[in-house]
């Protein structure tokens, strides 16, 4: 109890410069949870993503398209429990601005695949049977304003014109890091559509999702499918789930790595501004020291002082830097919606947050502490006064 | 004088020398004297007669190169540094010329500190702080800081913070070499009454033949040796 007293009256000696140092390890502290929280989102697709899911797309590029006619022979490969497909279909919504992800797809195959997209038994039967209809997250419904009803005009980019679709169902995440921002509407819708307008592009679909009856037989299936479509003119390319999202990442993988860098580089930075606060703090009171070793006091009372102050001080500063990163990762979140959809402050930051507050504190400590302990008393004492 | 003749310190052949780069400077040569229980020594001398390392050297927080110290049937020089700090604990009380207070707990807390290396209770120490308080006169101060008391009241309080823990002896280096003559004079009283009353051995280094008058006996120390002894 004293040792807290003295710790903290200590701590708040200079007051300007506590506070000063307290705010650093703040900010640093947010810093590092915010960039870690934006890679975790950058990782949110794959962290979502099912082992029992596989996804086929044309051996080519993802640009090219596949054959709708694989869905039945794929559907036959021993392994698989279901097979549905889809399309990205880069649609605007009023402006560029409004970037979401839509996608056209098979909706009963597909939500029987997503189990993760929890929706109302009316509304989904709604969605199903309307063939304009579409299901849309609920971050996505929020964001708009869009309810139940509601016309929804698209403009189609890669696939030209104005569509028109109706919320017909708003879908919830099962799980924190499922996507709340997407749009779905109907295969069939767009097909019909092409086949009156750009014939050629008509009967095809972007990938193939594809169900396993076992997560294991993963390698097999994805074999068992390019192989069914080797020496075809679209040859297929069948991976997880997992690898299907980790490609995506792979393109900015030195952005990633980059913000990584950066998140821990700040802690370096705080940390040797935290040794300067301490080991100022250490030679302002090595006189101090002196006395308390000539009363009695031990080498290891003066470091726990050393260490105490320097760790109160960190541990002050990173639980408000903690604090802080729940409030303000929300915002950046609402902010970011469009490009992060799944923008969560995950379990391990804030360990590490923790953790980075003690080594700050520990780190800093070590040099001051060092030199307190080792002062002979003598020497001490002479320089007070 | 001196309640009794039992030897509390004995200090024989003691050598000590501090290093210049590689020149060794001879600070201490070849002391030897005995202080005995309940006496108040001055020691005086010029400036780097060795009068403080002597004082450091009986208080075990410098260590002699050579001779032994005794305090209290102890021999100081063959303590390790823990032993040693423990040791000062309980039987030494300082008192310094800038009477070094810890500036950011209150008079009080200040008295409370050596106690709180001994294993007594709260209540405990309470009751020895108030009481090292009511010594110096300083029970309605309890809770002011250093910087709140003045130049005398500040050394009042170091010195119940040297004699709190009841201590074999006070040593006490120039204790008025900050304050004015008033307040010099007050302090004096005070180490003199603790010599008188409680029978307190004290040991004291100053420049002031004012402050030496209050001592039983008053040694002079020139270039590491004893020149004089007067009582």
């Amino acid at each position: 109890m004293f040792l807290l007293k003295l710790l903290s009256r200590n701590a708040f000696r200079h007051t300007l410069r506590t506070l000063l140092t307290i705010l650093g390890i703040t900010v640093a502290i947010l810093a590092f949870g915010l960039l870690q929280t934006v890679v975790g989102a950058w990782y949110a697709g794959v962290n979502s993503s099912s082992a029992a899911r596989l996804i086929t797309r044309n051996a080519v590029s993802l640009v090219f398209s596949l054959p709708i006619a694989y869905q039945e022979r794929i559907r036959r490969i021993e392994g698989v429990s279901g097979v549905s497909y889809a399309n990205w279909f880069g649609g605007v919504f009023v402006t560029e601005k409004n970037f979401f992800p839509n996608f056209a797809i098979e909706p009963q195959s597909y939500l029987a695949l997503y189990p993760e997209l929890l929706l109302n038994p009316d509304e989904k039967r709604a969605f199903i049977l309307d063939r304009k209809g579409c299901l849309v997250g609920k971050k996505l419904a929020e964001r708009f304003g869009w309810k139940i009803g509601d016309a929804v005009p698209l403009k189609g980019t890669i696939f030209p014109g104005n569509w028109e679709f109706v919320v017909r169902g708003i879908y919830t995440g099962a799980e924190k890091s499922t996507d709340e921002s997407q749009f779905f509407f109907h295969w069939a819708y767009l097909n019909e559509t092409l086949k009156k307008t750009i014939p050629r592009r008509a009967d095809q679909t972007g990938i193939y999702l594809i169900g396993l009856k076992n997560p294991q037989s993963a390698a097999e299936v994805s074999l068992a499918v390019d192989s069914t479509f080797k020496n075809s003119l679209a040859e297929t390319l069948t991976e997880t789930e997992k690898a299907f999202q980790l490609s995506f990442i792979s393109m900015t993988e030195a952005i990633v790595v980059a913000i990584q860098i950066v998140s821990f580089v700040v802690i370096i930075i705080i940390m040797i501004v935290v040794a300067n606060t301490m080991a100022m703090t250490a030679r302002e009171r090595i006189g101090e020291y002196a006395i308390f070793k000539a009363m009695g006091f031990h080498g290891y009372h003066i470091a726990g002082m050393v260490f105490g102050e320097s760790l109160f001080i960190a541990l002050t500063g990173g639980c408000i830097g903690i604090l802080l990163t729940f409030p303000v990762s929300r915002k950046f979140g609402e902010v970011m919606g469009n490009f992060l959809p799944v923008f969560q402050v995950d379990n391990l930051t804030l360990y590490l947050d923790v953790l980075f507050c003690l080594l700050v504190g520990i780190v800093a400590a070590l040099f001051p502490t060092w030199r307190a302990v080792r002062i002979k008393i003598a020497d001490g004492l002479r320089r007070v006064g | 004088m001196p309640r009794e003749q039992e030897i509390i310190v004995s200090i024989k052949a003691v050598t000590k020398s501090y290093h210049r780069g590689n020149q060794p400077v001879p600070v201490l040569e070849e002391i030897s004297f005995d202080i005995a229980r309940g006496e108040f020594l001055a020691l005086m001398g010029p400036s780097g007669s060795g009068k403080s390392t002597l004082l450091n050297l009986i208080a075990g927080i410098d260590s002699v190169d050579s001779g032994s110290i005794v305090v209290d049937g102890v021999d100081i020089a063959t303590l390790g540094e823990a032993e040693l700090a423990g040791w000062r604990a309980s039987h030494v009380g300082f008192i310094f010329q800038f009477y070094n207070l810890i500036p950011v707990l209150t008079a009080y807390e200040n008295i409370e500190l050596p106690l709180l290396l001994t294993p007594l209770s709260r209540r405990e120490r309470r009751q020895h702080v108030e009481t090292a308080l009511s010594v110096v006169s300083l029970s309605d101060r309890t809770e002011h800081y250093p910087s709140q008391l003045s130049g005398g009241q500040q050394q009042r309080v170091a010195i119940a913070r040297a004699i709190v823990t009841d201590p074999t002896i006070l040593v006490a280096d120039e204790p008025t070499g900050d304050l004015d003559r008033v307040s010099a004079g007050e302090i004096l009283s005070l180490m003199a009454r603790l010599n008188a009353e409680f029978g307190k051995t004290i040991i004291m280094v100053t420049h002031d033949p004012r402050a030496a008058e209050k001592a039983h006996i008053i040694r002079h120390l020139e270039k590491g040796l004893f020149s004089d002894v007067s009582t």
